[in-house]
C-alpha cells in the first residue's frame, strides 16, 4: 500500500533502524497507526518492541529512517514535546512517582499540558484544573475509592492502572502502551481488555503486549516483530493464519498464553 | 629552561602522588559504589604514623614501612567496623557519613598529637640532589617519590590486569551484581579493596610528609583534588586516573610557576600579579568543569553499569 | 496547611520553637545573657542558610556540596561595598541578591546538565572556585579576610548594631523565607521541582521540561542564602574566604540532614541542634568534634529522617 492509499495515518513509522554495538534492535521498520485503531505489535522476547516505543517516545534516537506524527515528523524533538504534542506512553516497567499519591500522580500527567509550571503561590492540590481530570482518569480506570493511596502502597496491578491514568490524563491522541497487562492476574487483565476496549473507541493506540488472548481479542491490525524486523502485518485472522509468523513465533508457544 | 625542566619534574611528582591517592579513591567508588570523604582522612593518617614511628625507631625506612601497615590495618578496620554498613544506600548517605569521619579523625588526630602538627625530617642519604642531565639537579627524594609512584602504578596495573584478583576487581567494578551472582567473595573482595585504598593514600600522606606538610585537616585540601582527577579521568578507572593525575599535577604546577610571567604579557601587572594566583588555583576546577560538560562520564570510563 | 494539625507531636514541637525563638531576646535581656542572644542569632542566619538548601537538595533532590559559596558571595558583595564607601544597606542588600542570583544562574546552568555525584563534585568546584577567587582578592584582604567596620545603614529603618534589632530581623527573615519555600513547594512549581527529584525521566515523558524548573529552583536557593550571607557579614562584621571553603558546605548539610530533609522545619531544627549542640559539647570538651563525627553515622544509619522524622510522619508540608 502506498502513501496515498493509506487512511488516516496518524502514526507513521518509515525505515527505522537502531543498532546497539553488534545488536541489531531495529531492523528498516515501517508501520503505521491509523485514527481510531488498536494496532498491536507482538514478537518473542528480545524483539525489540521496547526500543521501538522508546525511538517513537523521543528518549532513545534511531540510527536512521524517520517518524511522522499526525503528518509531522517528529525526529528531531525531545520527549517532553512529543508528549505535548499528544503522544503519550506507559511503561512496560512500572515507573511512578512512588512517593506520592496516585491522584497526585495522575495531577502531574495533567499538569505537563496544562501550560507552564511557573506558578508559585497557589496550591496545586487545590486546583480544580489539575484535579478533576486526574479523578476522571482514575475513574475512567476503576481507581476513583484509591485515589488518595500512596503509590507505593499500592498493588502492581494498580500501578498499571496508575500507569494508564497517566497516559489518559495528558488528553493524548496516541496511546503507546508498553504491556499493560505485564504481571496482572487472571481477573485483573480481564478488566484491563475490557478497559482497553472502551478506551479504542477515543484514542489510537500501539499496544505492545505477550497476552494473546488480549491481543487477538483487541486488536484492529498486528504487527509481528521478530529481531527489529517486521515480519508480518494484517489483520488478526491473517496473522493467526501465516505460516512465517507460525513458525517464527506462536509455533513456539501455545496460541494461548498467560504472561505473567 | 632549567626551571621548566625542574618544574616539569615537579609537576609530574605532584601529579603521581596524586595518583596515589586518586587511584585508591576511584577504585573503592568504582567497586563499592562509596563516595568516601575520609580518604583524606587516612592520607592524613599515613603522614602521621609515619612521622611517629619514624621517630620511635630512628629509622625512616622503618617508620615509612610500619605507617604503610598500621594505615592499610586502619583502612580494613574502618571498613569493617562503620563503611561496610553503608554499601548499596544514597551517595548522600556516604557523603555525610564519611564527611562525620573527617571531624572525628581530625579531633582524633588533636587530642592524641596536638594542634601542632609534626614533622619527619629527611635521613641524609636521601636530601642530596641527582644529576639527571648535564647541570641539571634534582632532589633525590623527589625523584625517589617518582620513582616509587611508578612502581606502585606498574603494580597496581600488573594486579588489575594480569591477575585473578584484579579480575575481580574489573568484574566488580563493570558489574557489581553479576560479579555477586557469579560467586565471588564480594564481602572479603571489598574489605581488601578497602585496605588497599587505604595504604595507597597513607602511602601518598607519608611520602609528601617530608617535603610538604603533617598537619590536621590535610587531607580536606588535597582530597578535593583526588575527586577532580577521578572525575575527570572516570569513575572506577585506574589507567583515567594515572593519566588525569599527571595532567593535573603538570597543569597545576607549570601554571603556578609560568602563569604568572604569562598574563603579565597580556594584562598590567598589577592586574596579572592578582589573577595569576586566583586562576592558577582554579585551573583545575576550570578543567573539570570543561569535562563535565562536554564528557560527563569521564575520559576513560571504567564501564557502563 | 502548613501541619497535619496543631496538635500532633511536630506541630507542638514547632511551636513550641517558634515560641522560644521569638522570645529569646526578652529571655536574654531579663537574665543579661547576651551570650544566648548572639548564639541564637547565629543560629537564625544559619537556618536561613540551611532553609534555602533544604530546597534543593530536599525538595529538589539537588545534592549541592557547594551552597556555602552563596553565604559568601551575599558577604563579599556587602563587606566589598562597604569597603568601598557604600554603607547603604538599600544599595548593599540588593547587590547581594542579585549578585547570588546571577552567580546562581551561571553556576546551576553548568552543573544541573549532569546528575548525582557528578553534579555533587561540580557546584563542589565552583565553590572551591569562589574560594579561590576570593582569596586572590588581595584588595579586599585576601586570604585574612575583609574587616567591616560599619553594618549596613538603613537610615532609620531599622539599626542593625542593636542586637536586639538585628535578631528580630533575622527572625522575620528566616520566617518569611521558610513561608515562601512552604508556598513554593505546594505549588504547581514545586510539583515539577518534586517529581523531578522522584522520577525524572517520567516528567520528562509526561511532558515536563524539568531543566528549567529546577535551575530556577536553584537559583531561588542560591538567592536566599545570598540574603543568609549579607546577614552573616553583618553579624560578625567579617567576611572571609573561608566561609566558601568546601568542608563548610559540608556543615550546611549536615544541618539539613540532621532535622531531616524535605521538611519544612527541618533546617531550622538541624540549625539550632548543631550550633547549640557545638557550644553545649565544647563546653565539656575541647574536642566535642569527636563526637559529633560518630554521631553523624550514627544518624545517616539509624535515624534516616532526622529530627522531623522523629517526630512522626507526614505526607506532605
Amino acid at each position: 500500500m502506498t502513501d496515498a492509499q493509506q487512511p488516516d495515518a496518524l502514526l507513521r513509522v518509515r525505515n527505522l533502524s537502531k543498532r546497539f554495538g553488534g545488536i541489531v534492535a531495529t531492523d528498516d521498520l515501517s508501520l503505521d497507526v491509523r485514527q481510531g485503531e488498536l494496532h498491536a505489535l507482538i514478537g518473542p522476547n528480545g524483539a525489540g518492541k521496547t526500543t521501538l516505543i522508546t525511538q517513537l517516545t523521543g528518549q532513545l534516537t534511531p540510527d536512521s529512517g524517520a517518524v511522522l506524527f499526525a503528518g509531522r515528523d517528529i525526529g528531531g524533538l525531545p520527549a517532553y514535546r512529543r508528549s505535548q504534542l499528544g503522544l503519550a506512553r506507559s511503561f512496560q516497567i512500572t515507573s511512578l512517582f512512588l512517593d506520592m499519591t496516585a491522584l497526585d500522580n495522575v495531577a502531574l500527567a495533567v499538569q505537563a499540558h496544562a501550560g507552564h509550571s511557573f506558578r508559585f503561590w497557589t496550591p496545586a492540590r487545590g486546583e480544580a484544573e489539575l484535579r478533576e481530570p486526574a479523578r476522571a482518569a482514575l475513574a475512567r480506570v476503576g481507581l476513583s475509592e484509591r485515589m488518595n493511596v500512596r503509590a507505593a502502597a499500592m498493588s502492581h496491578g494498580e500501578h498499571r492502572l496508575i500507569e494508564l491514568a497517566m497516559a489518559l490524563a495528558a488528553d493524548p491522541r496516541l496511546l503507546l502502551l508498553d504491556e499493560p497487562m505485564a504481571g496482572l492476574g487472571p481477573e485483573e487483565s480481564a478488566r484491563m481488555v475490557t478497559l482497553l476496549r472502551e478506551l479504542k473507541r477515543d484514542y489510537a493506540i500501539l499496544l505492545v503486549e505477550h497476552d494473546m488472548e488480549a491481543v487477538f481479542a483487541l486488536a484492529d491490525r498486528i504487527t509481528v516483530l521478530v529481531y527489529g524486523r517486521s515480519i508480518a502485518t494484517g489483520a488478526p485472522d491473517a496473522i493467526r493464519a501465516n505460516d512465517d509468523v507460525k513458525r517464527a513465533y506462536l509455533g513456539e508457544q501455545k496460541a494461548v498464553t498467560r504472561h505473567g | 629552561m632549567l626551571l621548566f625542566i625542574e618544574q616539569l619534574l615537579n609537576g609530574l611528582q605532584f601529579g603521581l602522588l596524586l595518583f596515589l591517592l586518586a587511584a585508591g579513591l576511584t577504585l573503592v567508588f568504582g567497586i563499592m559504589d562509596m563516595v568516601n570523604l575520609a580518604h583524606g582522612s587516612l592520607y592524613m593518617m599515613g603522614a602521621y604514623f609515619a612521622a611517629t614511628f619514624a621517630a620511635w625507631t630512628g629509622s625512616f625506612i622503618v617508620g615509612v614501612v610500619l605507617a604503610l601497615g598500621a594505615t592499610f590495618l586502619l583502612g580494613i578496620v574502618l571498613e569493617y567496623v562503620a563503611l561496610r554498613h553503608l554499601y548499596g544506600r544514597d551517595h548522600l548517605d556516604h557523603v555525610l557519613a564519611t564527611f562525620g569521619l573527617i571531624l572525628f579523625f581530625n579531633e582524633l588526630v588533636r587530642v592524641v598529637w596536638g594542634p601542632e602538627g609534626l614533622s619527619l625530617p629527611l635521613p641524609s642519604w636521601l636530601t642530596f640532589p641527582i644529576r639527571i642531565l648535564p647541570g641539571v639537579y634534582y632532589p633525590a627524594y623527589r625523584l625517589g617519590i617518582i620513582v616509587v609512584s611508578l612502581l606502585v602504578a606498574g603494580f597496581l596495573y600488573v594486579l588489575v590486569m594480569r591477575t585473578r584478583i584484579g579480575m575481580l576487581i574489573r568484574a566488580g567494578a563493570s558489574n557489581r551484581e553479576m560479579a555477586g551472582a557469579l560467586g565471588v567473595n564480594i564481602k572479603l573482595l571489598f574489605t581488601v579493596v578497602f585496605g588497599l585504598g587505604a595504604a595507597l593514600a597513607g602511602l601518598a600522606g607519608l611520602m609528601q610528609a617530608p617535603i610538604l606538610t603533617v598537619q590536621i585537616g590535610m587531607g580536606e585540601n588535597i582530597l578535593i583534588l583526588a575527586f577532580v582527577i577521578i572525575v575527570i579521568g572516570g569513575i572506577g578507572s585506574i589507567r583515567g586516573a594515572f593519566i588525569a593525575a599527571v595532567f593535573v599535577g603538570l597543569i597545576d604546577t607549570l601554571g603556578r610557576s609560568f602563569l604568572p610571567d604569562l598574563l603579565r604579557h597580556i594584562l598590567s601587572s598589577t592586574a596579572a600579579s592578582t589573577a595569576a594566583p586566583a586562576i592558577s588555583s582554579m585551573l583545575i576546577y576550570l578543567l573539570m568543569a570543561v569535562v563535565l560538560v562536554v564528557r560527563p562520564e569521564g575520559l576513560f570510563p571504567a564501564s557502563r553499569r | 496547611m502548613m501541619k497535619q494539625s496543631l496538635l500532633s507531636v511536630r506541630g507542638i514541637a514547632v511551636a513550641a520553637v517558634l515560641l522560644m525563638l521569638a522570645l529569646l531576646p526578652v529571655y536574654s535581656h531579663v537574665t543579661g545573657n547576651i551570650f544566648a542572644l548572639t548564639l541564637f542569632t547565629r543560629v537564625l542566619i544559619y537556618a536561613l542558610a540551611a532553609a534555602s538548601l533544604n530546597l534543593i537538595m530536599g525538595y529538589g533532590g539537588m545534592m549541592s556540596f557547594g551552597h556555602a559559596a552563596y553565604l559568601g558571595i551575599g558577604g563579599y558583595a556587602v563587606g566589598i561595598l562597604a569597603h568601598e564607601g557604600i554603607l547603604s544597606g538599600f544599595i548593599q542588600w540588593p547587590v547581594a541578591i542579585a549578585v547570588s542570583a546571577l552567580f546562581a544562574l551561571v553556576i546551576g546552568a553548568l552543573s544541573l546538565r549532569t546528575r548525582g555525584v557528578y553534579f555533587i563534585m561540580i557546584t563542589l568546584a565552583f565553590a572551591q572556585m569562589a574560594y579561590y577567587i576570593a582569596a586572590g582578592m588581595a584588595r579586599y584582604g585576601g586570604d585574612d579576610g575583609l574587616t567591616i567596620y560599619k553594618r549596613s545603614d538603613f537610615a532609620g529603618l531599622i539599626d542593625l548594631s542593636d542586637k536586639v534589632q538585628f535578631y528580630y530581623l533575622c527572625f522575620v527573615l528566616l520566617i518569611a523565607a521558610v513561608y515562601l519555600i512552604h508556598r513554593i513547594v505546594n505549588a504547581r512549581f514545586g510539583m515539577v521541582v518534586q517529581g523531578a527529584r522522584s522520577n525524572e525521566r517520567r516528567m520528562q515523558a509526561i511532558g515536563f521540561p524539568t531543566y528549567r524548573y529546577r535551575l530556577t529552583c536553584f537559583v531561588i536557593a542560591g538567592t536566599l542564602c545570598g540574603i543568609a550571607g549579607a546577614l552573616l557579614a553583618n553579624n560578625t562584621d567579617f567576611v572571609s574566604p573561608a566561609i566558601m571553603y568546601w568542608t563548610r558546605s559540608g556543615d550546611l548539610m549536615v544541618m539539613v540532614i540532621l532535622g531531616g530533609m524535605g521538611s519544612l522545619f527541618g533546617p531550622v531544627f538541624g540549625a539550632i541542634v548543631l550550633l547549640v549542640l557545638e557550644e553545649l559539647l565544647s563546653q565539656f570538651t575541647e574536642y566535642w568534634q569527636i563526637i559529633l563525627g560518630p554521631m553523624l553515622l550514627l544518624i545517616v544509619l539509624f535515624a534516616r529522617g532526622g529530627i522531623d522524622g522523629m517526630l512522626g510522619r507526614r505526607d506532605h508540608d
